[in-house]
């Protein structure tokens, strides 16, 4: 592709089970800690998932969170982060020209779940139903809460890609800055799924609904005892940049986006269709101007269900055959599937490799099931390597959308 | 009434509303809350704000407060004007 101007990422901002910190999710990684407990929910009682806890009023007003929503509170949480891990003052900027592009799974069902049930002790009658409801529910609300938050004046809006909309955000933050649309993209994905009781039951309805004794071994991918998801909320947003911009302002870069692709299954509204996820693959590998050789880790999707793992691993033999290089790993088996987020954070997970060289596990695998197996898959513990230059970032989601970005640790 | 009455009564409404305030302005310091000057300017707060406090003293209380007689809430001192004969009827019913 020509002429397309190099794009960067200057800032990370996150929250996650195991931390709300790049430093401290890339630290909890390498020692294999698990973010996954018990969790209380209406009508589900206690289910296993991922909780973040990070400080809520860090970046804003009690009244500003009592009139939001859990995913305003996570968005605005990771673009304060992002904005100063990117050392950005937005005062000095044109704010006209900062864009917000949020990945998300689903909007609006936390808080409608929460208003029914505020109403049914006066009857449901409907005059008690809150005027909130509106602007917590349109889909833009997490977006549109950063916004208000910093005083941003160009673009928002959130991208519903089921599970891949963590790829996704970064994917509109990379289209839109080459566009001349904005100078600063803000993006990546947040989740708050965990808060509402229907992702839960919906889950445990298909049978892929995590359980374990021991809630740290509940998310299993590629392994043979796996039983389904663990829920997670989380969030991670991005500053990206366009390169010549980030060299004027003598940004500290963390590394380029060079390849990405997304395609859809069409095929089934559940069940992943392996040949199109491979060329969902190939493609952001082209684009990249690299080949599949270069790769030096693949981040996978695996949510730990049956088919998935199986349907992931089926695509990676397709795409990458015979290579030796590329390592697999997994963030879901810590983190559990942050759904909005888990792209996004699943890929910041990753970026620590390409100064430490260490590329992070996949925990709870103690059989690996023969049927997903992967060339160099790193079990249970994080394996060193030479150096990492290339990361390849799979998020595949419901209704058949797939997503990769391909991410290249920076020289110059 | 006779004084001592009105006063007590007065008093009691005065803290409903600055609870309900509490709720909806949770940052807000009120222990300095000037009787006659605006609520909107004073402690920040917008129209939805005051939807809230009508929405809490429906719940709370069973009062309602017609769109048209929103104004009667602009300040403390009207609010407590305007809510203790509401509150009164209310809470005899």
């Amino acid at each position: 592709m020509a002429n397309l101007e190099r794009i960067v990422i200057t800032g990370v901002g996150l929250t996650s089970p195991i931390g709300d910190s790049l430093a401290d999710l890339r630290k909890n990684l390498l020692h294999g800690v698990s973010g996954v407990s018990t969790f209380e929910t209406r009508f589900m009682g206690e289910v296993l998932a991922g909780i973040c806890s990070f400080d809520e009023l860090k970046y804003q007003s009690r009244k500003e969170r009592r009139r939001g929503t859990r995913a305003g509170a996570i968005s605005v949480y990771c673009a304060n982060e992002a904005l100063h891990d990117a050392r950005i003052d937005v005062s000095a900027f044109d704010r006209s020209r900062i864009g917000t592009y949020i990945g998300i799974t689903e909007h609006g069902t936390v808080e409608t779940e929460n208003e029914i049930d505020a109403i049914r002790q006066y009857d449901y009658d409907t005059k008690f139903w809150s005027h909130h409801h509106n602007p917590r529910t349109v889909a833009n609300n997490p977006a549109g809460e950063v916004t208000v938050n910093i005083g941003l004046r160009g673009p928002h809006y959130t991208i519903g890609a089921a599970c891949a909309a963590g790829n996704a955000g970064l994917i509109q933050g990379v289209q839109m800055l080459r566009l001349g649309e904005v100078d600063l993209a803000i993006c990546g994905g947040v989740s708050e799924a965990i808060r509402s009781f229907g992702i839960f039951a919906s889950f445990a309805a298909q049978n892929a609904l995590a359980k374990h004794d021991d809630p740290t071994k509940a998310s299993r991918p590629f392994d043979m005892a796996r039983n389904g998801i663990v829920v997670s909320e989380g969030g991670c947003l991005y500053t990206l940049e366009r390169l010549s911009d980030a060299v004027r302002r003598d940004a500290r870069i963390v590394a380029e986006i060079v390849g990405y692709a997304m395609n859809s299954d069409a095929a089934d509204p559940v069940l992943p269709e392996p040949e199109r996820m491979a060329e969902c693959m190939t493609l952001a590998i082209e684009r990249a101007g690299i080949g599949t050789g270069d790769v030096d880790i693949i981040s996978t999707h695996a949510t730990a269900t049956e088919t998935g793992d199986i349907q992931e691993a089926d695509a990676i033999k397709r795409v990458f055959g015979d290579e030796t290089k590329a390592k697999v790993n997994n963030t879901k088996s810590f983190i559990g599937h942050a759904m909005g987020a888990a792209g996004a954070l699943e890929l910041a997970g990753n970026l620590g490799s390409f100064d430490d060289g260490v590329v992070h596990a996949t925990i709870n695998i103690t059989d690996p099931d023969p049927r997903c197996a992967v060339r160099n898959l790193v079990m249970n513990e994080p394996e060193r390597v030479d150096k990492v230059n290339y990361i390849l970032n799979n998020s595949f989601g419901m209704l058949g959308t797939n997503s990769t970005v391909v991410v290249r640790r920076f020289t110059g | 009434m006779e004084t001592g009455l009105k006063d007590k009564i007065e008093q009691q409404v005065r803290q409903i509303v600055l609870d309900i305030i509490a709720i909806v302005a949770p940052d807000a310091d009120l222990s300095n809350v000037k009787p006659d000057v605006g609520l909107r300017d004073q402690l920040d707060m917008d129209s939805m704000d005051f939807l809230d406090i009508v929405m809490e003293l429906r719940k709370r209380y069973k009062v309602e407060v017609p769109k048209e007689e929103y104004p009667q809430l602009a300040t403390l001192k009207s609010c407590v004007e305007y809510l203790a004969p509401k509150l009164q009827a209310a809470a005899a019913v």
